[in-house]
């Protein structure tokens, strides 16, 4: 089976949240609060165990960027529907003491809920701040890239529900060209900002959920060269040893003399 | 799965929903964003919201690390002793450390999973870039060392002199001295090897000095126990006097990814945490180390200090993992 991917829009996306609702519907991910930001139209704020989608509305100043070619918009509301990367090189799934956590055939990375048993250490070992764990279940979570719906030949529910195909769904080198002609395209019609988040040339190898931006990663929470911890091994190790060594030669010396 | 009947329902409950959200979508002329627009940023990131899950480990991970790095050492400093020809006495003590430290840190950790009846699934897989899985192993294998080298001692000193006996005892000391300082030092790993940037920026730095914690933590309990032998006295101004150095090295080595190291609580407990460990229990040591009270003193600041100190490395990690610009400064810059 083909490695399957997403590609998120910006700058279709008119921040509708029915991917966010799809979402929950479908993977009846449980209510997660309710509260009003202040952040715009956000308040659901950030992905978590129960957040699979999750739309970010940016409002932007002038001073935010190269806008159009010739004219500036003197404000800008950008929204993007952030999910889980399913990266090439996943820190969860490599963190994951219990094998809970795995690889796919569709190229995406599953918990599956009745292996974890919730140490929390993928939490801190998702460059993308992506997985949760959620406390009344105990559980990690995070999108399951619909696998079920994919096994019976669906598109994710959110792709399908979106109005606008802000999200896409498709074969993941397709959709990577899809992506890079859509940047393109903008940039010809004067969004000089437009560009492709897909961080290729760090450790983490490529995601499987890729998006089209305006302006910077950061502005949307997107970490602008994300690392898979697993790289920090080495010299931690490195260090341990050396470390142990040293002081078992102290121990010694102690009871030498 | 779900069943066929549902599927279809709910797939056309999907279609509904994009055609609401198609409906809603519609915007009349003239209608404007929200009230005050733009929203002022922090920094360059979204809304200065987190970027990074902070680390959800409770109370008892702290305590483990503590402990865990006590009974490491503690077992190391057994098998020194043996070797050396150290008091039976106090290699008993040692020993007896361990093993205690052994039953109680399976117990802390089982008590911080989601799912504390699936602690089993922890030895379904044998992982070498989780270090998870490699603690979980190495606190097995510790476990099981230790236990074995204090039988095969309890034995010995009752006078089973068996050549074979005198062997698997040295084997079970030799192998609980190794996986203890796997224990007390693959902590600092496992954190190191994290997306949090405090912890993965220090990753060099944290396993010595759990390390140190631990065998400075380990000879403070011998003396507490009443073992105020040259030996001990060693370990502790060795203990403290690299706590020390490690402290001077934080306060002039000040990076931003190491703000939460000096600000907030974490900051705040971190010093003194430092401060115990290292320079007052050094100058206890110093000056106070000839009379057993002194050295007392010693052993429990140095304690304390150690345990406070794994305390604050957490609250750090979650001080930093809530930073977004910690994040994005540190991979701009790389």
């Amino acid at each position: 089976m083909a490695f399957t991917a997403f590609l998120t829009d910006a700058t279709i996306c008119i921040g509708c949240k029915a991917c966010e609702v799809a979402c929950k519907e479908w993977n009846e991910v449980p209510e997660d609060g309710l509260v009003l930001s202040g952040f715009s139209y956000d308040n659901t704020q950030a992905l978590g165990a129960s957040t699979w989608r999750h739309v970010l509305f940016l409002e932007q100043p002038e001073v935010a960027g190269p806008q159009t070619a010739d004219t500036k918009d003197p404000f800008r509301w950008v929204f993007l529907s952030d999910v889980c990367k399913h990266c090439a090189n996943a820190g969860c799934l490599e963190s994951c003491p219990t094998g809970a956590i795995v690889r796919t055939e569709v190229g995406s990375v599953f918990v599956q809920p009745d292996v974890c048993n919730g140490c929390g250490y993928c939490v801190v070992s998702c460059p993308f701040g992506v997985i949760d764990k959620r406390p009344e279940d105990g559980r990690a979570f995070k999108c399951t890239f619909c696998y079920d719906r994919q096994k019976a030949g669906l598109v994710p529910a959110c792709a399908k529900a979106c109005p606008t195909q802000s999200i896409q769904f498709g074969d993941l080198e397709e959709l990577k060209q899809r992506g890079k002609n859509r940047v393109q395209e903008l940039q010809d019609r004067g969004y000089r900002d437009a560009r492709l988040y897909d961080p290729q040339e760090t450790s983490v190898g490529g995601i499987h959920a890729f998006f089209v931006i305006l302006g910077e990663p950061e502005a949307y929470n997107l970490p602008p060269a994300p690392q898979v911890p697993t790289v920090h091994l080495k010299s931690a190790w490195t260090s341990a040893l050396i470390s142990a060594a040293v002081l078992f030669a102290i121990i010694c010396a102690a009871f030498a003399v | 799965m779900k069943s066929g009947a549902k599927l279809k329902a709910t797939e056309e409950r999907l279609e509904e929903i994009r055609e609401a959200a198609a409906e809603a979508a519609q915007v009349p002329a003239g209608v404007r964003p929200s009230v005050g627009s733009p929203q002022k940023r922090e920094g360059e990131s979204y809304y200065g919201l987190p970027a990074l899950k902070p680390p959800v480990w409770t109370w008892e991970v702290p305590l483990y690390f503590f402990l865990g790095g006590i009974a490491g050492l503690s077992a190391c400093i057994g098998f020194a002793a043996q070797m050396l020809h150290g008091a039976p006495e106090l290699i008993r003590l040692c020993l007896w450390v361990g093993l205690l430290g052994a039953a109680i840190c399976p117990v802390l950790l089982i008590a911080d999973l989601g799912r504390p009846l699936r602690f089993l699934n922890m030895l379904r897989v044998f992982k070498l870039q989780s270090a998870m899985s490699m603690g979980a192993w190495i606190l097995v294998a510790f476990s099981g060392c230790v236990f074995l080298a204090v039988l095969c001692f309890e034995l010995y000193v009752r006078g089973f002199t068996y050549p074979l006996l005198i062997g698997l005892l040295w084997l079970a000391e030799a192998s609980a001295a190794v996986t203890g300082l796997l224990l007390a030092s693959y902590t600092g790993v496992l954190i190191g090897a994290t997306a949090v940037p405090v912890w993965s920026e220090n990753r060099k730095l944290l396993p010595a000095h759990f390390l140190t914690s631990g065998l400075g933590g380990a000879s403070g309990i011998l003396e507490l126990a009443g073992f105020l032998v040259p030996a001990t006295q060693i370990l502790g101004f060795a203990a403290s006097g690299i706590e020390t150095l490690i402290e001077i090295m934080l306060q002039v080595w000040k990076r931003p990814v190491d703000a939460p190291l000096h600000h907030g609580r974490s900051g705040r407990t971190l010093l003194v945490a430092g401060l115990l460990e290292g320079p007052a229990a050094l100058l206890l040591r110093i000056f106070f180390g000839s009379v057993p009270a002194g050295r007392y003193a010693a052993a429990a600041t140095f304690l304390l200090g150690a345990l406070l100190s794994r305390y604050a490395w957490i609250w750090a990690g979650r001080a930093s993992a809530s930073d977004p610009q910690a994040l994005f400064q540190l991979q701009r810059k790389s």
